[in-house]
């Protein structure tokens, strides 16, 4: 027991490791900042590509969306950190976790945002055409407000699991908050600031997992 | 009276010539040919499947018709090159299931489109709205959101929505079909104050007694025709197609 509080739980070492989990902590909220934004945006425009009445724009993008939800966000961090350069790209890990999580995002994000359009009854857009409103303007105000509050729960729960998933890029070696605290690690040859870490990402994420509960019993429907 | 205003006056306020429309394989409207005049009510009787609504939901697009010609106020509605978010402006309508938007109140509702549409300053379009709501009865519950409100007052909204547009002609698709039956008569004595105020009406409605009293005329369809047409009093009290006879004896049970 002594050797797991030791190994897992050491206070000493959490308080030595804490200054490098902050920094880490500092990029993890950068890079939400970045992917969570881009990522909301690239899902709109995939839901409504993937809506289009126009089959050259539909198809592409359902099969941009399926792609991505279906390659594991590891292996896309891993081929466009390790595999551009071979096309005469250098990218910093930044920016390599920027455009991994682009493409992953917004294909979850299509999905919830098509979900969305699609819970707003035609009649709604009929309504709102036959005053005059063009169709942009009808999207704009009419449909999304309505589609956005129908998946709201939805929505942050996707985000929960972005935040979550900015721990992958410690595999391309970004200093995020997970990559902080396996430096910490393997530094103190001990567990302890992992265990930290996974106190911070708990701390930062519970109260939106509480309001997603929230969603889910329907008080905030 | 000068020349000019009895031309206006001549040119019917709408006027729907040879309109076809099929749905697939299905024909549902096989050449409708109808004028309304200016502060005329028309009432489109049928039996469901005769085209009524496609008829009226063809004279705003929101169904495109597959031929015809459609003219409000003489301007074209149908065919190549019309504006038709600017005609629509021109033509309000009336849903059965009101349509309203449920993440608006009663007052938003009716200042969208004023607001995006016509451009109208906030206050603008406030007092626009207030001045509809007023006239179906309704200012007061001007911040409630469609929830709040009933079935009867969520139509008088959308009245006032399409109202406040200020548009020259009024479709009403089977405005009280969706009502309880004691909500019905405030929205019909909201249809009869817009057609005092000299609104041109077109209404597809199962409202026999509502037609009977209010319409300048009604018109019977069956099977993507118009079979008859005529006063109210001629139509139900003298039917000359066995086909309207035996829908009227249908619906009204003699």
């Amino acid at each position: 027991m002594d050797r797991i509080i030791q190994q897992f739980f050491n206070v000493e070492i959490m308080i030595a490791a804490w200054p490098m989990l902050l920094d880490g902590l500092g990029v993890t909220l950068l890079l939400c900042l970045a992917v969570i934004p881009l990522g909301l945006a690239g899902g709109l425009l995939a839901a409504l590509g993937s809506l289009a009445r126009s089959r050259w724009v539909r198809l592409p993008t359902i099969f941009f969306v399926d792609f991505f939800r279906a390659v594991p966000p590891l292996v896309l961090l891993i081929f466009i950190y390790a595999g551009l350069p071979f096309a005469g790209l250098r990218i910093s890990p930044f920016t390599a976790v920027v455009i991994g999580f682009f493409l992953n995002n917004s294909a979850y994000y299509g999905e919830i945002f098509r979900a969305g359009i699609q819970s707003v009854g035609f009649g709604q857009t009929e309504a709102a055409r036959s005053t005059g409103l063009t169709a942009t303007q009808t999207l704009a105000h009419v449909v999304l407000p309505q589609a956005v509050r129908n998946v709201l729960p939805d929505l942050l729960s996707n985000t929960i699991e972005v935040v979550k998933l900015t721990s992958l890029a410690s595999v391309v070696s970004l200093g995020e908050l997970l990559h902080a605290a396996d430096m910490a690690r393997s530094v103190t040859y001990n567990a302890s600031p992992i265990v930290l870490a996974a106190l911070v990402y708990l701390i930062l994420l519970w109260p939106f997992v509480r309001l997603v509960s929230r969603f889910g019993r329907g008080l905030g429907a | 009276m000068t020349a000019d205003v009895e031309a206006a006056q001549a040119t019917p306020s709408l006027e729907v010539r040879g309109l076809h429309k099929s749905f697939g394989t299905v024909e549902v409207l096989k050449g409708v040919d109808l004028t309304v005049a200016h502060r005329e009510m028309v009432f489109v009787l049928g039996p469901s499947g005769s085209g009524k609504s496609t008829m009226l939901r063809c004279c705003n697009r929101l169904e495109e018709p597959d031929s015809g010609l459609i003219l409000l106020e003489g301007d074209p509605v149908t065919g190549k090159g019309v504006n038709l978010n600017a005609i629509r402006q021109r033509i309000g309508m009336v849903f059965q299931a009101f349509n309203l938007y449920p993440h608006l109140n009663a007052r938003k509702n009716v200042t969208l489109a004023l607001r995006k549409v016509r451009g109208m300053s906030r206050d603008e379009a406030d007092a626009r709205a207030m001045e509809a709501l007023t006239r179906v009865g309704l200012a007061d519950k001007s911040e409630n959101h469609p929830s709040e409100l009933s079935g009867g007052q969520q139509q008088r909204v959308a009245i006032a929505r399409a109202l406040a547009l200020e548009p020259q002609v009024m479709l009403f698709d089977e405005p009280t079909s969706a009502l309880d039956p004691e909500l019905v008569g405030d929205v019909l004595a909201v249809m009869r104050e817009v057609k005092a105020a000299g609104m041109t009406m077109l209404v597809v409605s199962h409202e026999m007694k509502f037609a009977r009293e209010a319409a300048d005329r009604v018109i019977f369809m069956d099977q993507g025709r118009i079979v008859e047409q005529g006063p109210p009093e001629r139509i139900f009290g003298a039917p000359e197609h066995d086909r309207t006879r035996a829908f009227l004896s249908r619906v009204t049970g003699d």
